[in-house]
């Protein structure tokens, strides 16, 4: 397993160097101009010119990516071209609030979508299981600005229950820090719960056919333990599976959910660099990420083992 | 017609308004039994009341105000710098960190003293040695500052408070410049930041203005903090009006909280959590001026101005028939109803190159854009200009309001008119790339564009950037009009109002010939704030003389 795992690490050394070359490349032809752009509206052509100079932007691109990949290779993501802030600082800024949400999101959506799937596959075909799927239908369907707007209506402005939009760091307290997690987290996990709820139902359902099942149950076994002691746990693989593939659907959809509930994340500074053309902040957010969905993939990977000691690398 | 923003707010009823909503109680109710066994952390803050929270216009992404002339830099610059001068709101330079001046040998010898007491953040003392830097800095960036420096034989220091002028002539707009309020205004830096190359940015923002800049609670795309600077001193006499008068920081922290999305800011604005949104859209500002706890007003009395520009370089616009040629079809009210919606009190028609209100406003050369409009008749001179089907194409941006409504008529409206047209909408960020491009349409290039200009861009020739006729070296679009030039030149040396509204007139109706650029409308810039904040400055979103009640 420890050579396994070493393997795993050492192959993502490949895969983000192809991404570095292809986040650089991507951005090189994109159209846009940062120094256009930070020039302002009233700048002349010449002002132009004289901050892409200033950039260095005017150099060839080759001479810009072998710059950045030996700034790379130093740990150095370089600086922002319009704060002059440390990409790595503006990174460390955003990453708790994004984190606090993705880490609630995820403990909400597992805790709610996993015993939903199950009691929809224990009672399949009843009032309850298709409760349970048109909740899974809606979740997919409704986007999740939609929810997001929804919730701070009626929980923020009519109710007046939680804030609006903002972020408390965890270090100012619990209660405050969740109270403003939790309707961004409801508003990103719905897509969430949906998901892993589906797929948790057909999942169990398939394993509620074996023929262990119904030896448990012949020797007097508890639906309650059935259902969660000895399915669930052979269940666990796709559901496993697809809760790290919803890491990726976080990611992109913590873009909006930010954006929607003001929360100072890697989602908005991500957009922002994009709109600005910030590019030392693009590449260095999406080698973040990259890595993370990496690294999310080796540990999905190691689950299986746990959950399958059939599996073995 | 005097130009006034909307009013009829309703009264506040009694109890409209209170320091405390629900969430509050739920929160304070919860606070109260677990207060005392929490450590006292927040001892050092500001009590709320002094604790001012505002969403501004856009995100502060660069720090320095003369690198970059985005106006949110702009406005950050006046939170924590200082100038010489200030404009008031008839653009009249008063005194500000200057105690006074003194002019001799006609004029040509300008030696100005600073206040005493002047003290940057940092605890240094300001002196003529930072002053001299500052403007020099300034000089290579603010258009005025760079007219000013073809007539500068000398600028130096002649003790710690004092700065000499040396001019090559008298140059009676040179308080003027040294106030301008946007457009890179002339702050006053330390003099270790103030040598920094005017094309690189400072790396500190360390001003002598009345608060400071809390950099280490910037979070770029997030929050912005002031604190009020306690050692500010500002000027005795004179009311708050504009950059002149007063500085008094009623806040001990301003919070500029960057709310990308406009109904979250909005439910922000309602439900307490910030005090001020700069700059609401058109359909939320119908929304909040159902609450009664909130104003809607004009942040400027002075509106901004809407523009087509047309690239000079190539066909078809490089001839001037076939510029003049849509004129006809151009309805100003079409554009500002796309721009701030059918109120016809919040914005204007019948405008011209200078900023209706402001002293050089006239209607000369506007005949052409008065009267019954007519698609035909602009299809017939354009028939006569000889058009022949070249390819135009339009850019605009989908991602900011005024020119992103302003593309979307004028896209409408070249259909209309039968141009073969390429309509290319785009984020912002690759509509002001794209403009850059002098390439021919067939290769990339450009032929229209719509954008906005603030009321102080065009109050006058000095920044007013698309009115300059100065070829390849011009705004985007270079066009090319050699008496535009001169009149502009002789503008700076005129010496009375007078003067300078005979050669405003005759500008305008040398542009409404040349066609520079068409202005299509202007409108007045919203800003929605709490009823009980009093004493706010008009013009930008300025900080100081703004207390709470």
């Amino acid at each position: 397993m420890f050579a396994y795992v070493v393997r795993r690490v050492l192959a993502t050394i490949p895969v983000m160097a192809v991404v570095a070359l292809f986040v650089f490349s991507l951005l090189y032809i994109a159209p846009g101009d940062p120094a256009a752009v930070i020039a302002g509206d009233q700048a002349t052509p010449d002002d132009v010119e004289r901050i892409r100079a200033s950039l260095g932007l005017d150099r060839p691109y080759l001479v810009r990516f072998g710059a950045w990949v030996f700034d790379i290779l130093r740990g150095d993501l370089g600086v922002s071209i319009f704060t002059n802030l440390p990409v790595s600082l503006m990174i460390k800024q955003r990453l708790e609030p994004t984190l606090s949400l993705m880490v609630v999101t995820l403990i909400l959506a597992v805790s709610i979508a996993v015993p939903m799937g199950v009691i929809a596959a224990a009672r399949v075909g009843t009032f309850i299981d298709k409760l349970v799927m048109g909740f899974a239908v809606l979740g997919f369907s409704v986007p999740v600005f939609v929810v997001g707007y929804l919730l701070a209506y009626i929980f923020a402005l009519e109710l007046e229950w939680l804030p609006v939009q903002g972020y408390t760091p965890f270090s100012n307290g619990f209660f405050p820090w969740m109270e403003n997690l939790i309707l961004p987290a409801i508003a990103l996990g719905s897509v969430y719960i949906a998901l892993i709820a589906r797929i948790t139902r057909a999942s169990m359902l398939e394993v509620l056919q074996q023929d262990y099942i119904r030896t448990a149950r012949a020797k007097g076994a508890g639906l309650r333990s059935i259902l969660f002691l000895h399915a669930l746990k052979n269940a666990a693989v796709p559901i496993v599976t697809v809760i790290g593939i919803g890491i990726a659907l976080l990611i992109g959809g913590a873009v909006v959910t930010e954006s929607v509930f003001a929360i100072p994340g890697l989602g908005r500074l991500t957009v922002d660099a994009i709109l600005r053309r910030d590019y030392p902040v693009i590449q260095g957010v999406v080698l973040l990420f990259s890595f993370t969905y990496v690294l999310v993939n080796l540990i999905i990977d190691i689950l299986y083992t746990l959950f399958d000691p059939r599996i073995r690398y | 017609m005097p130009f006034t923003a909307p009013a009829g707010q309703m009264p506040p009823s009694e109890g409209w308004e209170t320091n405390m909503n629900r969430r509050d109680l739920l929160r304070g109710s919860a606070a109260a039994g677990a207060v005392a066994a929490l450590p006292r952390v927040a001892t050092a803050q500001a009590p709320a009341n002094r604790v001012l929270k505002m969403v501004p216009q856009a995100n502060l992404t660069s720090l320095d105000p003369i690198w970059t002339t985005a106006n949110i830099t702009r406005n950050h610059g006046h939170m924590i710098y200082d100038s010489l001068y200030g404009l008031d709101a008839s653009f009249a330079p008063q005194p500000q960190m200057a105690e006074g001046h003194v002019l001799d040998d006609g004029g040509k010898v300008v030696t100005i003293t600073l206040r005493p007491g002047l003290k940057f953040h940092d605890g240094e003392p300001v002196r003529a040695q930072d002053v001299v830097p500052s403007i020099t800095r300034w000089m290579k960036r603010n258009p005025f500052g760079q007219k000013l420096e073809t007539v500068i034989d000398a600028l130096e220091v002649v003790d710690d408070r004092r700065i000499r002028f040396k001019l090559k002539r008298p140059f009676p707009l040179l308080f003027k410049a040294l106030g301008q309020v946007s457009n890179s205004p002339a702050f006053i830096m330390p003099e270790r930041l103030a040598r920094t190359d005017p094309f690189q940015q400072v790396r500190e923002a360390v001003g002598s203005g009345p608060f400071k800049f809390k950099a280490d609670e910037y979070n770029s795309g997030s929050l912005v903090v002031y604190e009020r600077f306690a050692d500010y001193v500002p000027v005795s006499s004179g009311t708050p009006s504009l950059t002149a008068g007063p500085k008094v920081a009623h806040f001990d922290r301003v919070e500029w909280n960057i709310i990308v999305d406009a109904a979250t800011a909005a439910a922000a604005l309602q439900t307490g959590e910030i005090d001020w949104y700069e700059q609401p859209p058109p359909e939320i500002q119908q929304l909040l001026r159902r609450n009664r706890g909130l104003v809607i007003e004009a942040i400027d009395p002075l509106p901004l101005t809407g523009i087509l520009r047309f690239n000079h370089l190539h066909a078809p616009f490089n001839d001037k028939k076939m510029r003049q040629a849509i004129l006809p079809a151009i309805a100003q009210e079409d554009f500002m109803q796309a721009v701030v919606g059918t109120d016809p009190a919040i914005y204007r028609t019948g405008v011209g190159m200078f900023t209706p209100g402001t002293p050089l406003a006239n209607d000369a050369g506007l005949g052409a854009l008065a009267g019954a409009r007519s698609v035909d008749r602009a299809k017939a001179l354009m028939r006569e200009a000889g058009y022949t089907n070249q390819l135009m194409r339009l850019i605009g941006p989908t991602d900011i309001l005024a020119p992103s409504a302003m593309t979307q008529v004028g896209a409408d409206l070249v259909r209309r008119l039968g141009f073969n047209a390429d309509i290319v909408l785009t984020d912002w960020g690759t509509t002001v790339q794209r403009r850059t491009s002098r390439e021919p349409v067939e290769r990339g290039g450009w032929s229209m564009l719509f954008t906005a200009f603030s009321s102080v861009d065009f109050a006058d020739p000095a920044a007013h950037f698309p009115l300059r006729g100065n070829g390849a070296s011009a705004w985007f679009g270079w066009p090319t009009a050699p008496r535009l030039e001169e009149l502009r030149d002789a503008w700076f040396e005129a010496p009375d109002l007078a003067t300078e509204q005979r050669l405003a007139r005759e500008m305008q109706t040398v542009a409404m010939d040349e066609l520079p650029y068409v202005p299509v409308g202007a409108y007045l810039s919203m800003t929605a704030i709490k009823r009980n904040l009093t004493g706010r400055v008009p013009g930008l979103a300025l900080f100081w003389n703004l207390r709470r009640t």
